[in-house]
């Protein structure tokens, strides 16, 4: 195996627990991995943000928005945004190297079995999708390529319009924009929105209040990196 | 750096609508570039296309199974992978290699010009300069001259550090200019393309000259003569008549066999290429000693005076001394009482974190001696280093006295006169060809033509000895050893 990012070959050591029990294969070397930072310590319970208090400065500005009806219950993050998972995601995405998603296959189904426990039994997954546009650029949606590493049933029912990225535009421009979602169908289970970044959280919200107002009970988000 | 990729690929909007097709000669010939970077629009380009201009060529081709990128010649199968393509519902593979400049997919052609050729003028008195080359420059100015002229394939000039060889060439662009050939000057780093682009639009300033490098302004390269990254040539086939690779042995040209294959592709075949180098591989010392490279020699720098000779250091604590992040004993001592203490010091390290944490501990240390002014008299730089340029540029206007640096700063700078400390010499980022370029540093100014250059290890290492010795015969042949 060459690692997904440097090309180094990746030896395994040789332990115990790997004579025994074969070890899944590793996509990213040791010391790529390292470099990358998984949020720990105390966070915001909604938005997966580093903060002291229960819930961040943020995630009440948001709930003032609603009037205290947010419709994201609650986000799940798993990275931060460090230099080398900023390189990692532009190359992914606006380069268009599909293969680097590999890179988070494992640690994204692990962490999503171990936080997402006692979810009810007939949650989907809804990507985040791209614009037609975008799509037929890149020739892929990176929150579809990560919704497919997860064990629950996706159903793919949202559209999206608009031209404009958001990482171009500013924190002001993007909390302003106009929701560019709308759905085919009407969902009556919990849904679990996957995107690969949590930045404003405008996105997953503008996704989130298109389905509650169609009737969704729960809705949560899960994203790989909280920028 | 992605983000300013991202700017320009954006500013394509700015699509050019009906232009001339000589016009579009100059944009477009000797070009291979994806759809993406030709930037006309649809109904526009789809003509051209029908009519010829435009030939679709396969972007990878599968030679005995195995895919090769036809843009950057990768066929290493880690750095290829498939896309599920939603609209042509299977996968296709595209090239990891070169994605850094666009995608290059299965189901997308690469196009190359197949209409009317540009025609490149012809320039009477081309050359600016008015400076004199030596004896030995002029010698191998002359050779340069004369394989352009008659159109043979290839020659090596070696010159050792500090020989002049940007000067040596003005002639021979001078002829090539003349005859109305197209020049490219290519070299494995951005850095070198920025310093050579403001002395060659000096010295010929009447003609339009572009440099191309990952972020540069020129983005078009429609000019006579281009001065770019190796890299850039991977956007290029059957452009140029003259190709001058500078520093061939550098990294990484010398480590990525993507770039001597762009690099060959973007001559035309009946086309000139010059190679420089101060410290060949080992690959064209072989093929100079068999005759199948010919070459010419340039011992001597152009003041006369021989390389300074490395001296070695042998500190046997120097591990115990680096994992505290402490320059060597020896190292202090030496530099108490040198014998110029006025000359600048250049301080080479194996790696970005030991330049970074050696740098507070030597301030410290430094300060308390009074070999230092103040904080600021001494900085680290290397190669991720956003001010870098900066840095360099003050140590070469002598705002500090010492500088710290990993290999990057090995080749294509000249600072006037300064002494070269490397620690850790045994290490093996430093190669024969790294530690003969590393001595070259000192002594480059003709008012200063010596300087110390010493190996601070802890165990000699192949590498330490060959480069004296080589440094040695490169001064017996100059004459001056």
């Amino acid at each position: 195996m060459h690692c997904v990012w440097c090309d180094q070959v990746i030896i395994q050591e040789m332990s115990w627990s790997n004579i025994f029990f074969l070890q899944k294969p590793k996509n990213l070397c040791d010391k790529c991995e390292n470099k990358l930072e998984i949020l720990s310590g105390n966070r915001c319970k909604r938005c997966s943000r580093a903060s002291e208090a229960d819930e961040c400065n943020d995630c009440l500005w948001w709930a003032k928005q609603f009037n205290g009806q947010d419709p994201l219950e609650a986000s799940y993050s798993i990275f931060t945004y460090n230099s080398l998972m900023h390189d990692l995601v532009a190359k992914w995405k606006y380069r268009g190297d599909y293969h680097l998603a590999n890179a988070f296959q494992q640690i994204f189904k692990e962490t999503f079995v171990k936080h997402f426990t006692n979810l009810h039994k007939g949650a989907v997954t809804i990507p985040i999708p791209l614009s037609a546009e975008r799509f037929s650029d890149r020739k892929f949606n990176q929150a579809k390529v990560l919704a497919d590493f997860l064990p629950l049933k996706q159903i793919n029912i949202m559209n999206r319009i608009d031209s404009e990225k958001q990482s171009k535009k500013t924190r002001k421009e993007r909390l302003s924009t106009k929701n560019p979602f709308s759905i085919t169908e009407k969902v009556n289970k919990p849904v679990i929105l996957v995107d690969d970044i949590y930045t404003t959280g405008t996105t997953l919200r503008h996704a989130a209040s298109v389905l509650k107002e169609n009737g969704c009970p729960h809705i949560y988000a899960y994203t790989l990196i909280r920028g | 750096m992605f983000d300013q990729h991202l700017l320009q690929l954006n500013d394509s909007h700015l699509h050019i609508k009906f232009a001339d097709i000589d016009e579009l000669s100059y944009l477009f010939s000797g070009k291979l570039l994806l759809r993406s970077e030709i930037h006309l629009v649809e109904e526009h380009f789809q003509e051209l296309v029908t009519s010829g201009c435009f030939t679709p060529i396969p972007s990878i081709k599968k030679k005995f199974f195995q895919p090769q990128c036809q843009r950057c010649g990768n066929a290493e199968r880690s750095l290829f992978a498939a896309i599920p393509c939603q609209t042509c519902n299977k996968p296709h593979i595209y090239c990891r290699k070169c994605i850094e400049m666009g995608r290059v997919i299965e189901c997308e052609p690469l196009y190359c010009w197949n209409g009317p050729m540009a025609k490149w003028q012809r320039h009477e008195s081309p050359c600016s300069w008015d400076g004199q080359l030596t004896v030995d420059q002029q010698r191998a100015a002359d050779r340069i001259s004369q394989a352009i002229i008659k159109n043979e394939k290839e020659i090596l000039v070696w010159a050792v550090c500090g020989a002049g060889k940007t000067e040596m060439l003005f002639p021979g662009i001078t002829k090539a200019l003349q005859l109305g050939k197209r020049i490219c000057l290519a070299t494995p780093r951005a850095d070198v393309v920025r310093e050579l682009l403001p002395r060659f639009q000096q010295a010929f300033s009447k003609i339009s000259i572009q440099a191309l490098y990952g972020g540069s302004e020129d983005r078009d390269a429609t000019a006579q003569f281009i001065i770019a990254t190796t890299h850039q040539l991977l956007r290029f086939q059957h452009a140029f008549d003259v190709m001058i690779i500078d520093e061939i042995d550098a990294f990484p040209y010398h480590a990525d066999p993507s770039l001597p294959f762009a690099a060959n592709r973007s001559i035309i075949s009946t086309g000139t290429k010059i190679y420089l180098t101060a410290t060949p591989r080992q690959k064209h010392r072989m093929k100079i000693a068999s005759k199948k490279l010919p070459h010419i020699f340039v011992p001597l720098r152009f003041h006369g005076y021989p390389l300074p000779v490395p001296v070695f250091k042998m500190c046997p604590a120097l591990r115990k001394d680096l994992e505290k992040n402490l320059p060597p004993m020896a190292f202090i001592r030496w530099l108490k009482k040198r014998e110029h203490p006025d000359r600048q010091l250049l301080i080479f390290v194996p790696t970005i974190a030991l330049a970074e944490k050696m740098k507070a501990k030597l301030i410290v240390l430094l300060l308390k001696d009074g070999f230092l002014k103040d904080d600021f008299d001494l900085v680290s730089v290397h190669a991720s280093d956003q001010d870098r340029e900066e840095k360099v540029n003050h140590f070469r206007q002598k705002k500090m006295s010492m500088l710290i640096t990993t290999t990057i700063l090995e080749r294509g700078v000249t600072f006037p006169s300064v002494d070269v400390a490397v620690l850790d010499a045994g290490n093996r980022v430093f190669d024969e060809a790294a530690l003969v370029q590393i001595a070259g540093r000192a002594g480059r100014s003709p008012k200063d033509p010596t300087g110390e250059v010493l190996f601070f290890h802890d165990g000699k290492t192949e590498a330490m000895v060959q480069a004296v010795k080589s440094i040695k015969a490169m001064n017996k042949r100059g004459g001056v050893g």
